[in-house]
């Protein structure tokens, strides 16, 4: 089991995990709009896929918001 | 300098008294030119608190018309405004509220093609619209422009807002590009509630008068979240990314796009 922290909140995790699976594990209903940021680094797209989530990383999730009207 | 009258001097003591602030910061928002886009739910807070803090010169673009569902949220305009235009309304406000206050009024939306040259009399843009392309087409215009603006972005019981500044992370270094079309809902296809867009855009106006009275520090690589349900309200520090395509070391855009906007959401306006 892996520590992890995502969006503020302490999870645990089993390895190896990508941040794909990490969306899929925190039941991201839209991934298509949620920007990744691992330990304050911003996580390319395509790269989702086979970026390995690390013990001790601070995830964030970061989703569109786009009303305003 | 700025010539204060002693009616001046008495409207704007509360941020006179203000040792952060004084007759110099204020001076500094008299000098102030700032162009809203959108005067809707994150466009209204805003005007009537940069109209009534005394920004020199507010620019208001709007090319829609009050509509019934809009009173809700949208507080600059009032029930005999419906079927009137956003920006003449909220300019009207701002005239009631203070008559110092230049306002020059565009009743249009902002375009690939008419973005820069709008945005270029102006020294601080808030972005008060309500869909990703104009989003986008903000910050790929002000990173351009080389203009500080304010973003804000508003769903059902959250809003999110970060401060650009030359220099810093924009919003294609958070969000790489719009998301698929119909993907995100907007206020008028999820809903919203309207004292959020209050929360959000007085952080916007605060954010305006920061940036003028060089008060403080700036929501500057960092993006402010917050979830009215819980009211929990998080800061998460973003870096600039080197592979941004307007920012970023090789920019890929170098022309202003207009993204294709959701069909169902083009009826709504």
């Amino acid at each position: 089991m892996a520590k992890i922290i995502v969006n503020d909140n302490s999870q645990e995790v089993t390895l190896p995990l990508t941040v794909n699976g990490l969306i899929s594990l925190n039941g991201v209903e839209q991934p298509d709009m949620v920007s990744v940021q691992i330990n304050g680094e911003f996580i390319e797209r395509e790269n989702f896929s086979t970026t390995e989530i690390k013990d001790g990383d601070t995830v964030d999730f970061l989703y569109f918001m786009g009303g305003g009207r | 300098m700025y010539d204060f009258t002693e009616e001046e001097l008495q409207r704007y003591s509360r941020h006179i008294l203000l040792k952060d602030v004084g007759v110099e910061g204020q001076e500094k928002i008299n000098n102030a030119k700032v162009l809203v886009i959108g005067a809707g739910g994150l466009g209204s807070p805003v005007i009537l608190y940069l109209a009534a803090a005394g920004i020199g010169h507010i620019g208001i673009i709007d090319g829609d018309v009050v509509d019934l569902s809009n009173l809700q949220r949208q507080i600059i305009h009032t029930t005999k405004d419906v079927n009137y235009s956003k920006a003449l309304s909220a300019k009207e406000k701002v005239n009631a509220i203070n008559p110092h206050v230049k306002v020059t009024v565009y009743q249009d939306f902002l375009r690939a093609e008419n973005a820069m040259d709008i945005i270029k009399d102006y020294d601080f843009v808030v972005d008060g619209t309500d869909n990703f392309p104009v989003k986008f087409l903000i910050n790929d215009a002000c990173v351009k422009a080389g203009k500080p603006f304010s973003h804000g972005g508003i769903l059902r019981f959250e809003g999110q807002t970060f401060t650009y500044v030359p220099g810093h992370s924009c919003y294609r270094c958070i969000f790489n590009a719009p998301p698929p079309k119909d993907s995100v809902p907007t206020c008028s296809q999820a809903g919203v509630l309207g004292a959020i867009a209050g929360m959000l855009g007085t952080i916007q106006a605060a954010e305006t008068l920061k940036y003028f009275t060089g008060v403080g520090e700036l929501l500057t690589d960092k993006l402010l979240i917050f979830n009215a349900k819980t009211m929990d309200f998080r800061k998460i520090s973003v870096k600039r990314r080197e592979k941004c395509p307007v920012c970023g070391e090789n920019p890929t855009i170098t022309e202003l796009i207009d993204y294709e906007q959701a069909a169902c959401d083009l009826q709504n306006h």
